[in-house]
Formats: C-alpha cells, sequence, structure tokens
C-alpha cells in the first residue's frame, strides 16, 4: 500500500533532528508537525516568528498573532518574533536546517516549480523563493502523480521555476527519492510499492 | 519637535503627490496602517506605486485604494484573495511587479540603510532574474536586487513614545520597521501614545529616528483566515 497524506507527512517527520528549527509549508507538510513526538523542534514562521504554536482555543483568537498562511496560531514558551527582513535573513543566511513544501514538479536535477501555472491565476511566490534558496535542506512531499496519473518527478520542469536546482529529498506516496549528481536515487520504498513500480510511475531517470 | 499629530490627515498633509512611491507595512491583514490607508483614499491621491507584501482584501486594508484605482503599481510577493486586484491586473489597468518575500524585505531594509543593491541567491534560475545582473561568488550565482526609496513610508505599531520610539506586537511587527526605514519621510500609527521615559529603552523595536509624524488610532485588525482547535483536544 503506498502512503497516505498522514503518513507521508509522518516519514517526512523522521528527516526532523532534536534541536533543528523548520520551516513547513501549507498542506501535507503543515501534518508533519503532528508527528515530531519528543523531538525538540522549533517551527519558523516567516511572517516573523519562530517557536509556532498550534491553533489557539476558539474565543482566544489574536489578530495579531498568525502564521504565514495568516492563519490564527498560538506561541509557546521559546517564541520570539522579529521583522520580515530578520526572519528573511536568517532563512537566506542558511540557519533554518530545513523546509519541508509541496510542489507541482520536482525535477532530476533538483529543480522545483511551485508557484505558478501560465495561464491560470498567479497570486505570487510569497516567502518561497527565498526559502529554496537558502535553507540548509529541501524536503518536497507531494503526491507521485497528478490527478491524471503523469509523473510529478520530471527530466526537466516544464512550469516556471520557484528554485533551480535546490532540492535534496522527496517524498512521494510511493517512497523516498534522493537527488545526487547521478540523478534520483530511491531511498525507500513504501510498504508494497516494487522499485519498477516506482521506476514505472517516474518519468525521470533512477539511477 | 512635535511629532504627534491630530488625525491621519493632518499626519499626511503635504505629504502626499500624485505618482509617488508609498512603502506599506503589515502581511496579510496583520498589522496594516488602517487609519492611513483611509486618509490616503479621502486624498484622492492618484498613481501611486505601493510596496507591500499584499494588497488587502477586497475592500478592507490596501484594498480600498485599488477600489478607488488610485494605485497605477503594487510591488508585492503575494496578491491573493483580492478579486477587485486581479480583475485591475488581467486587465492591464495595474502593475504588478512580483518581488520574493524576502527579497522585498531586504529591499526595503537596504533602502534604508542607504544601500542602494545586493546580490541575493533567492531567484536565481527564475523568471525573477530575467534581466538582472549575475554575479559569482565563491562559484556560485547571484542576482542583484535594488535597495527601496520610498517618498513616504506608512506603518502600524502597537505602541509609540512622543518621541517616536516604536514597540510592536507579536506578528504584527512584520513589513513594518523595514517599510519604516525605507522612506523618506515615516507616518506611524499605533494604538497607543505612550509619554516619554516610560518606555524601557533596551525594549524599543524601532527607534524614533526613523520615526516623523504620530497618530493614534482605532484599529478593527480584521482576521483573514480564522482557525481554531476544539477545547477537549488539549
Amino acid at each position: 500500500m503506498p502512503w497516505d497524506r498522514n503518513q507521508m507527512a509522518e516519514r517526512a517527520a523522521q528527516e526532523l533532528d532534536d534541536g533543528m528549527y523548520v520551516n513547513l509549508g501549507i498542506g501535507i507538510p503543515t501534518l508533519v508537525a503532528n508527528y515530531v513526538g519528543d523531538k525538540d523542534i522549533t517551527l519558523q514562521s516567516e511572517n516573523g516568528m519562530l517557536g509556532m504554536g498550534p491553533f489557539p482555543y476558539e474565543g482566544e483568537e489574536d489578530p495579531d498573532l498568525i502564521n504565514a498562511g495568516k492563519q490564527t496560531i498560538t506561541e509557546l514558551a521559546r517564541t520570539s518574533y522579529f521583522d520580515s527582513a530578520t526572519s528573511f535573513g536568517m532563512i537566506r543566511g542558511g540557519k533554518i536546517a530545513a523546509a519541508i513544501l509541496g510542489a507541482m514538479e520536482v525535477a532530476e536535477n533538483g529543480d522545483l516549480a511551485n508557484w505558478m501555472i501560465p495561464g491560470k491565476l498567479v497570486k505570487g511566490m510569497g516567502g518561497a523563493m527565498d526559502l529554496v534558496a537558502g535553507v540548509g535542506r529541501v524536503i518536497v512531499v507531494m503526491d507521485h502523480t497528478n490527478k491524471h496519473g503523469v509523473s510529478k518527478i520530471l527530466k526537466r520542469c516544464t512550469l516556471p521555476l520557484t528554485g533551480r536546482g535546490v532540492v535534496d529529498r522527496i517524498i512521494t506516496n510511493l517512497g523516498v527519492l534522493d537527488v545526487t549528481h547521478k540523478g534520483l536515487h530511491i531511498q525507500e520504498l513504501a510498504p508494497g510499492v516494487t522499485r519498477d513500480e516506482m521506476i514505472a510511475a517516474t518519468e525521470a531517470t533512477i539511477v | 519637535m512635535g511629532k504627534i499629530y491630530s488625525s491621519a490627515a493632518e499626519a499626511l498633509d503635504g505629504l502626499l503627490f500624485d505618482g509617488m512611491l508609498i512603502a506599506a507595512g503589515g502581511f496579510g491583514l496583520c498589522g496594516i496602517p488602517e487609519n492611513l490607508i483611509s486618509a490616503i483614499r479621502e486624498a484622492g491621491t492618484k498613481d501611486l506605486t505601493v510596496a507591500s507584501n499584499n494588497a488587502g482584501v477586497d475592500g478592507f486594508g490596501l484594498g480600498v485604494l485599488l477600489e478607488s484605482r488610485q494605485v497605477k503599481k503594487m510591488m508585492s510577493s503575494y496578491v491573493g484573495e483580492n478579486d477587485e486586484f486581479m480583475r485591475q491586473y488581467l486587465s492591464g489597468e495595474l502593475e504588478l511587479e512580483f518581488n520574493p518575500q524576502g527579497t522585498l524585505a531586504e529591499r526595503m531594509r537596504a533602502g534604508g540603510c542607504g544601500i542602494p543593491g545586493f546580490y541575493t541567491k533567492t531567484g536565481v534560475g527564475t523568471v525573477i532574474a530575467d534581466g538582472k545582473e549575475v554575479k559569482q561568488f565563491n562559484n556560485e550565482d547571484y542576482i542583484l536586487e535594488e535597495g527601496i526609496f520610498a517618498d513616504l513610508s506608512i506603518v502600524k505599531a502597537w505602541k509609540a513614545d512622543e518621541t517616536g520610539n516604536l514597540i510592536f506586537r507579536k506578528t504584527a511587527r512584520n513589513f513594518n520597521p523595514p517599510a519604516a526605514m525605507c522612506g523618506k519621510v515615516c507616518v506611524v500609527e499605533v494604538e497607543e501614545i505612550v509619554p516619554r521615559g516610560t518606555m524601557d529603552g533596551d525594549h524599543i523595536h524601532l527607534p524614533g529616528i526613523y520615526v516623523h509624524r504620530i497618530i493614534q488610532g482605532d484599529h478593527e485588525k480584521r482576521i483573514e483566515q480564522r482557525t481554531t482547535r476544539k477545547r477537549e483536544e488539549a
């Protein structure tokens, strides 16, 4: 059985080590926070916060306390606040150990596309380009194929890039792939998924 | 020296002109200068270029200046949640310059620090790099981005003292300090003005040197995405 969304998030949580400062994107990456267990992980919200807490209880929402998705959140005992220039200074400066984010396409050379589809409504890249260019490690969590069954892991991205050669590891419903100089390398297969099935579902070259 | 003004209109008097560049603080609807935006709407200043991470929502925040067709160009990183923005943009009435969020923040900070340009890895190999100088440092490509030097900064803080020292609250700080820094003149609206000497000098987030005019205003502080958890989950 391939992994479901929660299992992908659980697998992604294994990428995080004690003491890490991490930025989680929207969608499946947000679920990763549910699986860090006892590990001492500090979540960054790029609008200016380290130590992001869970959603508030009803009636305790604070309009001055939101995450990068503009959702109301809470603070923790460790929380610190700072301005946007400082926030992206720590991102660009490589102080954030890892970013876990979703993607539309990833190429075998590590190119990432996740911010626009030409001809469709363009909302903007927000902080995605800064994150993938700056953080220590970029981990993509996404479905292996799109809703038409077409591989999202390609020889070359077709969509406008968010970053060039930035992805380190890809976690999909089928397993875990690493971007290496020689091409994509299978690190792990989801239970019941064979190497041949993984290769068949992937347009990019697997070495 | 008197930095305190009695209304947003009074605080903006003599500062507004058609075609000007305004840097605005705020992230989404969090920490936005609501009163100053309303006063600019009342003043009717046209052909504005506005550097702001977002463009508000329909009918609130910078959305009100889009509605009144006062904005010629936005410099932003993300402009979702605004139908009027999209309508004007798709019909060619409104120019849009996308900036990666950190690049936008740093362009403001740089402008305020007298730095006309800086090199960054952000956007290398993407459409953001089109037409920009590429330079190698340690065998890696970086692109040149320019500092923003705004005619006016409009900013929201939590508290100011009479000398313009500012304290922000939680994530409402966001773009406000860099936006404040990059303007020739900076007008700030706060929830509370306190007497000098009542703020601890060690706790000030932005020193009053960046702040020229202050008003105290009421703030709706609209929430864009109200997310909560149930008590029993605790």
